[in-house]
């Protein structure tokens, strides 16, 4: 690296993390949509980690010591959130399913996170034909119905069936096929207007290799928005997930809980009044959901000056100004500021 | 479900109708580009999906296999040309979309064109419903939070658009269902109509397929009212969906352009601040919104496959589900490339509604 | 001080002041605490009087400007008192504020192009002014506003206005646009004009056009200006009485002539010697012939043509038309010209930032037009680049001490040490302690930043050095200083520069020999001095005409021949 000495960070790093330190930065309504949105995504996580915990009964237990469950009960008793048509209990599926949902999360979100950051980077800053192609298929997948593509390549994978890890990875696939175009116009847009920045050419007038421009000035800059995207992508993964298993593309019930699959289970119940069956998975995804949202759009408005809250106008993460910066030596003025005199 | 934050950074298309050239020709040259930036979206989403389908084999065996023997079976996939190269396939597949050729079901043996317009119209049908519900949410409360930034209507509009995008539809129209057809009775549990007023539908002389208008066109308001309770359930749960989205995007760009230096120009000849949101602030809006909006076309359909299952709608998507379960693979592969189109060509007309409302491609 | 709180009354009382601002006080609070922007302005404009409020940045003038219209955001806390016509700003009701805008006071605002609504034909935006105070008295009809506005552009010189009130904003020049900006403000003639650095967005020539209108309008209509500027020319040419703000205080208030012949304060008096006056310090001052000749040319460009693509078979732009000159070692060749002019694309070109198409540019024996990064990397080293926005042009999450050794690290790998000495060096030699090296950019001011990018761009040595509107972005008093800096630098170091800027009187403080570009071309180019003192060609004539001087007597001098030489 090129700088002898490291310089000493001036906050220490957990504050310097990215949801930390949107809440040190946050007031008012703004700082309790954010909170609000950490605890439900907090819940969900420690429900994913001690479902085992939690869970009263196993995702695809039909009876215990006592016999068999009954099908079709009425929230109370042994089974709190009663249990299903197929007589599974309500409770330990919506407990499990969490599990599910994270796995989903990660695998999908970390393989797009990859390939859209590389592209966008790499198409942004070279441009030329390869650049143009993929803009183009990006543009056409983006403005294509993600669920659709979804079940297309669900079909492709996993042709529609399902052991726990066939269904979690033919879910992921399928999402990073709709979320890789997204990363990758984000990225891209952001190297680009990187790309004709004073540094970036500074960089280049000083005879900075292509990789040594992208690596050191280009990815930490244009990468700024990820904290967002991915707390986004993670609700949308969710939702992709569901609405999968709803149409009956996700995971069998046998190989792991799947709030969608639930639902679309749930669905013939309601006539009958049955309400148990489909409120509590439905309820889990919209707070989970709701959850993830909330942080990403918080983390959104906190990063976007124009929208963060009035009483804090000022400071941005890539152009800082400082109120009280030191004096030039013998000037009349004081903080001589860039910008309009 | 489907794309619903637009990330601020990520920007549209690679034609953006920013021409500045003096004269005439601006507008008309850009809709020539941008009309003929259709054929490489519709041709790689052809491509795309040809190729996957073709990846799991071919249709027959996946639709028929097991319930045929081999030899009928072989005799069947060669008669369809099935076991030709796939590049053969894929040009003959070329040549027959270009003849407005798209396939014929295994399943029911009927070209998926007339799938497509059997079922179109109830899609459409429901799309338009959905989108003046979203428009007459989305739009006005939009605003609304915009005026408001940062005070209680604000933050309670914001709560409000997540919790909508954050419900998938199939939730809440389930929830719909429960409380309103099940518990209260007053609309019905599902479909478009009933028996009696499906078959006074269909016995009508050139119908447009979309059902209330239709009826107000025959005067018969007994089948209006009817249609109506049936439309409003499944409105509201897609429409919801994509108000929420409406509404973010309407708040997001109208405070982005009361922050510009012309609206602190307007205030300073003492323009109201109503007016100043309402007009001087909402048109410059408008550009980025409609072409957002347009975007959101795509999220509307996934959306109607969902409702249209949930609710029993027999549209196009509750007609592809059916052909996705039976495995009818060349159903599927049709109605997806035509999905396909119609998207397309409804972002490009949105586009240039965008680019009518700039007078700086207008001129 | 009689203030009017609730009611709004209607009639100016006759030979009082349009405006009395007294003891203002704003405070806003942000991120860092609560700053205090204005501390304690008194301040009085009487009819028909142009009042200058001059100062650099974080002097408070704008916030002043804005307090007159009662705009600033809901984060600043104001107190004393803004009287205009009896109503005092501060503590009038929100609807009798919505009065009073527009009718007793208007604003100009700085950039015409982001004043004006995009989507909105002039005359809408115009009469939207008129129309919202239709409530004052009768109502005021669509067709009736138009015309009104009509009128209004008529008197602000737009030609053929009957045409042009249904064109857009950008159907309009940027001097133009300002122009409609003026109307708009004139639309229902209120007697105080707030002008918020009226003509710092635009090129000189058009800076004149400016002035000259705001003056007519004092003139013809009586109309009262508060004219908030940093630039000590334009106040020397249009204001009658001046007032000094430094850091939300008011340090001097006298005359125009009085201030510019006898500064009272010291910080007036720093700040009148630290603005450039054409004619004066010119680096070429008796020179005979051109100097720095017996050196090795560096950079010979000869019909250079650079023209950018245009998009989907468009015409292309020619950015620079057939242009030759050459930079020996040791000169400072100064490159003048106004937005547009192609003077940061012949510069960009050099440094193969930018690439040319026609015609040859050799640079240190290259020949640009062949150009492949591979090839002339070796010789980048060998180049400078200095950035006109210091702000933007270091990497906001390293050190300064990283920035400035990354060309050490690209060239020469030096070891850690070695290159922790190198960078303290480097910074000691721009006057700045070698401990800012653990900075980050943010933490350091323009002026700073503008030195330690200077450092990094000498960090090799190299032969030849381009600047790009280095000073541009800074205050008057920090540029003086840098461009100081730059004058010793070069003599020290003895490399060769090509110095791009629009401030004809910067240019000529530093540059042996100069040229003047003109829509791609360059039309004149000679000896510094002699082209200031005596120009040849009718635009670079022009060009130092409408210059300003911070001296109201000589720029009244130089007005009139400005006039004439337009007239013959």
């Amino acid at each position: 690296m090129s700088t002898p000495t490291l310089t000493p960070p001036r906050q220490p790093l957990f504050s310097r993390l990215p949801v930390i330190s949107h809440l040190k930065k946050s007031v008012g309504l703004q700082r309790g949509m954010l909170i609000v949105g950490v605890v439900l995504s907090g819940l969900f996580i420690l429900t994913s980690i001690f479902a085992p915990l939690l869970a009263p009964y196993g995702y695809s237990q039909l009876s215990d010591a006592s016999g068999s469950f009954p099908t079709q009960e009425a929230p109370g008793g042994k089974h709190l959130l009663g249990t299903t048509v197929g007589g599974y209990d309500v409770l330990s599926r919506v407990i499990w399913g969490s599990q599910t949902a994270v796995t989903v999360i990660i695998v999908s979100v970390a393989m797009s996170l990859f390939l859209g950051v590389a592209l966008g980077l790499l198409s942004g800053y070279f441009g030329g034909w390869l650049d143009r192609i993929l803009v183009v298929v990006a543009d056409a997948i983006y403005a294509f119905p993600t669920l659709l593509l979804a079940i297309v390549i669900s079909i492709v994978i996993s042709r529609g069936q399902s052991s726990f890890w066939g269904g979690i990875f033919s879910c992921a696939f399928s999402i990073t096929v709709v979320f890789v175009p997204q990363y990758f116009r984000v990225i891209r847009a952001e190297t680009i207007r990187l790309k004709a920045e004073p540094f970036v050419e500074s960089a280049k007038v000083l005879g900075a290799s292509s990789m040594r421009i992208i690596g050191r000035h280009i990815f930490k800059n244009a990468t700024r928005t990820l904290p967002l995207m991915f707390t986004l992508n993670a609700s949308e993964a969710i939702l992709t997930l569901a609405g999968l298993g709803f149409l009956g593309f996700g995971i069998e019930p046998t190989s792991a809980a799947e709030w969608g699959f639930d639902l679309n289970k749930a669905l013939a119940d309601t006539s009958s009044g049955i309400w148990w069956t489909g409120v509590f998975p439905g309820i889990a995804i919209v707070l989970t959901v709701l959850g993830l949202t909330l942080v990403g759009e918080s983390i959104n408005d906190l990063n976007d000056p124009r929208i963060r809250g009035r009483k804090r106008a000022g400071a941005t993460p890539g152009t800082p100004k400082t109120p009280g910066s030191p004096t030039s030596p013998g000037t009349p003025s004081t903080t001589a500021e860039a910008g309009t005199p | 479900m489907t794309t619903v934050i637009e990330v601020p950074e990520a920007e549209p298309g690679i034609v953006a109708p920013k021409s500045k050239s003096k004269g005439g020709g601006g507008l008309g040259r850009y809709i020539v580009i941008r009309f003929f930036l259709i054929i490489p979206t519709v041709f790689i989403l052809v491509t795309l999906v040809f190729f996957l389908m073709r990846v799991i084999g071919d249709p027959i065996t996946a639709a028929q296999g097991g319930r045929l023997p081999p030899d009928v079976l072989a005799q069947r996939i060669h008669d369809a040309g099935y076991d030709r190269p796939v590049l053969v396939q894929y040009f003959e597949y070329l040549g027959q979309l270009i003849t407005g050729n798209f396939g014929t079901t295994i399943t029911d043996r009927r070209p998926v064109v007339e799938v497509l317009t059997t079922f179109g119209a109830a899609t459409l049908e429901l799309s338009i419903n959905a989108l003046i519900v979203a428009l007459a949410v989305g739009i006005p409360f939009g605003l609304i939070a915009a005026q408001h930034r940062d005070k209680m209507p604000d933050a309670f509009l914001r709560f409000f658009a997540i919790l909508c995008y954050a419900t998938p539809v199939f939730f809440s129209g389930l929830l719909l269902k429960l409380t309103f057809s099940v518990w209260l009775g007053w609309f019905p549990v599902a479909g478009r109509a009933s028996t009696r007023t499906e078959l006074t539908m269909s016995g009508l002389a050139a119908p447009s397929g979309i059902y209330w208008l239709d009826a107000i066109r025959s005067g018969n308001f007994t089948a209006l009212g009817d249609v109506v309770s049936h439309a409003v359930l499944p409105a509201i749960a897609l429409g919801l969906l994509t108000a929420g989205v409406f509404l973010r995007l309407v708040r997001t760009n109208v405070i982005g352009t009361l922050g510009k230096d012309y609206i602190e120009a307007g205030r300073s000849r003492g323009v109201s601040e109503f007016r100043l949101v309402t007009k001087h602030a909402y048109k410059p809006a408008l550009i980025p919104i409609i072409t957002v909006m347009g975007l959101q076309i795509a999220l509307m359909l996934g959306g109607a496959i969902l409702t249209e299952t949930t609710f029993e709608w027999k549209g196009l998507g509750y007609q592809l589900v059916q052909y996705l379960n039976a495995r009818d693979f060349v159903a599927v592969q049709g109605i997806v490339v035509l999905l396909a189109i119609i998207v397309a060509v409804t972002n490009f007309i949105v586009d240039i509604i965008a680019a009518l409302i700039d007078p700086r491609v207008r001129y | 001080m009689t203030t009017n709180l609730g009611h709004v009354s209607d009639q100016a009382p006759a030979g009082q002041p349009v405006l009395t601002i007294d003891r203002l006080q704003v405070t806003f609070a942000t991120d860092g605490g609560d700053v205090h922007a204005v501390k304690d302005v008194s301040l009085e404009v009487n009819p028909g009087e142009v009042v200058a409020i001059v100062g650099e940045s974080g002097s408070g003038k704008t916030v002043t400007a804005k307090t007159i219209l009662g705009l600033l955001p809901e984060t600043a806390i104001s107190s004393g008192a803004v009287v205009i016509n009896g109503n005092n700003v501060i503590s009038v009701s929100k609807s009798g504020l919505r009065k009073i805008r527009g009718r007793d006071v208007a604003m100009v605002f700085q950039e015409p192009s982001t004043a004006l609504n995009p989507v909105f034909t002039v005359g809408w935006q115009i009469a939207e002014g008129i129309r919202a105070h239709a409530s004052d008295g009768r109502r005021i009809s669509a067709k009736e506003a138009k015309q009104r506005a009509t009128e209004a552009l008529r008197k602000v010189g737009i030609p053929d206005p009957e045409t042009r009130v249904n064109y857009y904003p950008h159907q309009f020049s940027g001097g133009q646009k300002q122009r409609v900006v003026i109307a708009a403000a004139l639309a229902l003639d209120p007697g105080l004009i707030v002008a918020d650095e009226p003509t710092t967005a635009l090129d000189v020539t058009v800076q004149a056009e400016i002035l000259q209108l705001l003056r007519d309008l004092r003139d013809n209509y009586g109309t009262s200006i508060v004219l908030i500027t940093h630039n000590m020319g334009v106040v020397a040419d249009l204001a009658d009485r001046v007032v000094v703000m430094y850091q939300g205080d008011v340090v001097e208030e006298a005359p125009s002539k009085v201030l510019f012949a006898e500064p009272r304060q010291e910080y007036t008096r720093n700040l009148l010697a630290a603005v450039p006056h054409l004619g004066r310090n010119s680096a070429s001052e008796g020179a005979r012939g051109r100097l720095h000749q017996d050196g090795k040319v560096l950079v010979e460009a000869r019909n250079l043509t650079i023209e950018y693509p245009g998009r989907f078979g468009r015409h292309g732009f020619k950015a620079v038309d057939n242009v030759s000159f050459t930079v020996s070692e040791n000169e400072v060749f100064g490159l003048v010209g106004e937005s547009g002019s192609g003077k940061s694309t012949i510069g960009r070109a050099i440094a193969g930032l930018n690439r040319t198409t026609g015609g040859s540019l050799k640079v240190l024996g290259y020949e640009m037009l062949d150009f492949k990064e591979r090839s002339f990397r070796p010789l980048r080293k060998e180049i400078g680049f200095v950035f006109q926005d210091p702000a933007a042009s270091f990497n906001p999450h390293l050190t300064i001490g990283e920035c400035v050794a990354e060309p050490l690290m690209i060239h020469t790998k030096p070891g850690a040490a070695e290159a922790r000495k190198k960078v303290g060096e480097l910074l000691e030699s721009v006057q700045l302690p070698a401990s800012y090296a653990q900075r980050y950019p943010h933490e350091l001011s323009g002026g700073q930043r503008q030195r330690a990018s200077l450092a990094r761009s000498l960090a090799l040595n190299p032969r030849l050095l381009i600047a790009d509107e280095p000073t541009s972005a800074l205050d008057v008093s920090v540029q003086a200083k840098v461009l100081d800096l730059f004058k010793d630098i070069q003599e020290q170091f003895g490399f060769a520069a090509l110095f791009i800027s629009h401030d004809l009187a910067v240019v000529d403080m530093l540059s042996h020999w100069v040229g003047v570009l003109y829509k791609g071309q360059l039309v004149e180019q000679g000896i510094g001095n002699h082209v200031m003192g005596s120009p040849q060609h009718e635009y670079t004539k022009r060009l130092i005409a409408s210059l300003p001087v911070p001296d109201p007597e000589e720029q009244a001098r130089r007005r009139e021949a400005h006039r004439a030489l337009l007239g013959g």
